[in-house]
């Protein structure tokens, strides 16, 4: 048996029988990463010596009994939530040694329930990007082909994932962060619904899209990673106040008389041809499994690029304004005057794509262009809940590609931004809609990735875990390894 | 729609942001070519259409005023670029 290639409910099974400890499981992940993270590079920093501590305390408390699902189970973060004494980057130059002076939520709840943080992982710099290849230290490499991008932001998360690096990751998801990375290392990615889980100590990129969710081996994992993470938070004023259920009560093998609906727009000019039969087979299969199947349309979902690009870079600009080389972060100090310290700050320590980003932002809510661009768009993006809204009335889930292509080259892309946008055209509507979705492995194109998506109204995420559980128990993708 | 050099000076500025002469090429063609695509909302009729700011449908969310413990002073100041006698030190401002 190899420790590394465990889930959480296999591990915990094994930890609570006393089977295996949590020093053994986390010593052999560390061994895991020794070999394997130069090949992917999909971690920026390795906290061994936290996690043998943890790892310690954790088979204590098998000892007394007071355990959770989670207790004793590796992890890993994404460099963008605040993780206290260990330095969190954002893959950026401007945050390189920013130490945080406390925890983010999501990391403190699954700091209470016990769980052995490894480490923190790369990704596209602010979470700006589709590839990881935005990250100002170095591109994270696709375990099943390691010239290919593992996608982004999230990239460095679902690689950890993918190349059993760790038994669970959180990830961030603004336009696809999770989703997109998870489809294309056929892994397990959870964006919940805006609101579900707290942002507070998530470095803010564009705060009225984004959210945390789990990166894991099978559906199980995720409603897991989901129990603990839910939840209002007073430190966020954003979460909801609901009362958050027992996701793992929705892991029914069962998806009889549910109407799935499937919006022809999901399945765009120019999707690969690969990709359009691998997600249809999968819709066969629920199908089979008793679902109701129709297509449907949602029109507007050909404006939520552009509504996408105008709010999250104008967001971007607002948030990003606090890097200014003061009270922490990279600080430019051969400067003439405060001016000109604050300027070349900001030129040296952001990337190219963050700086285009604050351009784009910044212009769309300049005087006279602000009605054209920020509150078109954000009327816009009443449109586009709208027609999710009235969807849902009709269905219980929507199921579409995660994106229309497998995963492309490093360097493909990097010199065309519009091109790179386009890689989240399936997953960017959600996040201005706000509500949830899940990515499953769906099969393989030439040995490389496809995942499944799947939408349902705000706080519907029992919807969703109920209906790719249904689909998982039916595959064995989520079972493969990528050939490292 | 399609830049300037001139204006995307002007952005660079109001967002404080130090930039190349080789910048201010390479961003006035892709600024241009992003903005482009954004001209597909103007075909969209929204005049009875109300903008969505957030997605919650929260409001007025309010906390009681509890006293509880902070960072201390030390923890702040750990990470500041330049620091004396507890202050953040920056470059005069006049």
């Amino acid at each position: 048996m190899n420790l590394h290639e465990l889930t959480i409910h296999e591990a915990h099974d094994l930890l609570k029988k006393r089977e295996i400890s949590s020093v053994e499981l986390t010593t052999a992940i560390l061994d895991r990463i020794g070999q394997i993270d130069e090949k992917v590079d999909a971690l920026l920093t390795v906290t061994d010596e936290l996690a043998m501590v943890q790892a310690q305390k954790a088979d204590e408390l098998f000892k007394t009994g007071e355990v959770t699902p989670l207790t004793g189970i590796p992890a890993i973060i994404k460099d963008n939530m605040c993780t206290r004494g260990t330095r969190t980057t954002c893959s950026s130059k401007m945050l390189e040694n920013f130490v945080p002076p406390y925890n983010a939520t999501a990391v403190e709840k699954l700091k209470l329930q016990g769980i052995v943080m490894m480490g923190k992982s790369n990704m596209d710099e602010f979470g700006m990007g589709s590839s990881t290849e935005n990250s100002a230290f170095y591109p994270t490499r696709n375990p099943w082909d390691r010239d290919r991008v593992p996608g982004g932001s999230s990239g460095g998360s679902a690689v950890s994932v993918a190349s059993d690096e760790t038994i669970f990751a959180l990830g961030s998801d603004t336009g696809g962060s999770i989703r997109q990375p998870s489809g294309f290392c056929s892994v397990v990615g959870l964006k919940p619904t805006y609101g579900r889980v707290s942002r507070f100590g998530l470095v803010a990129f564009a705060s009225s899209l984004e959210q945390i969710g789990p990166i894991t081996k099978d559906v199980t994992d995720a409603a897991l990673v989901l129990n603990a993470i839910a939840g209002h938070d007073e430190k966020d004023s954003t979460t909801v106040p609901h009362p958050v259920p027992d996701y793992t009560q929705s892991l029914i093998p069962d998806v009889k008389g549910l109407r799935l609906g499937i919006p022809r727009e999901y399945f765009v000019e120019g999707m690969e041809e690969g990709v359009k039969q691998t997600i249809e087979t999968a819709i066969s299969k629920l199908e089979e499994l008793g679902a109701t199947v129709e297509e449907t349309s949602l029109p507007s979902s050909k404006y939520a690029l552009s509504v996408y690009y105008i709010i999250a870079p104008s967001e971007a600009s607002a948030n990003l304004a606090r890097y200014n080389g003061v009270k922490y972060g990279f600080s430019f100090q051969e400067a003439d005057s405060m001016w000109d310290a604050m300027e070349k700050t900001r030129q040296y320590g952001f990337g190219p794509e963050v700086k285009r980003r604050i351009m784009l932002g910044t212009y769309a809510l300049s005087a006279g262009y602000y009605d054209a661009y920020y509150l078109k768009a954000q009327k816009v993006r009443t449109l586009i809940r709208q027609e999710f809204d009235q969807t849902f009335e009709k269905f219980d889930a929507l199921i579409t590609p995660t994106s229309p292509t497998v995963p492309f080259k490093i360097g493909e892309k990097m010199e065309d931004p519009m091109q790179m946008y386009l890689a989240d055209v399936c997953t960017l509507p959600i996040n201005i809609a706000g509500i949830p979705g899940i990515c499953v492995p769906a099969g393989f194109v030439d040995g490389l990735p496809v995942g499944m998506q799947i939408l349902a109204k705000s706080f519907a995420e029992e919807t969703l875990l109920r209906i790719a559980y249904a689909y998982e128990q039916t595959t064995d993708w989520h079972k493969q390894n990528p050939p490292i | 729609m399609k830049l300037t050099d001139e204006e995307v000076k002007r952005i660079a500025l109001l967002a404080r942001l130090g930039i190349s002469e080789d910048e201010v090429a390479k961003f006035r063609g892709q600024l241009s070519d992003i903005l482009e695509n954004f001209e597909i909302l103007q075909e969209v009729d929204t005049s009875e259409v109300q903008p969505t700011s957030q997605v919650t449908g929260l409001r007025n969310v309010v906390k009681d005023d509890d006293v509880i413990p902070s960072l201390t002073q030390g923890e702040i100041m750990a990470n500041a670029p330049q620091e004396e006698d507890g202050f953040f030190r920056i470059r005069a401002v006049l």
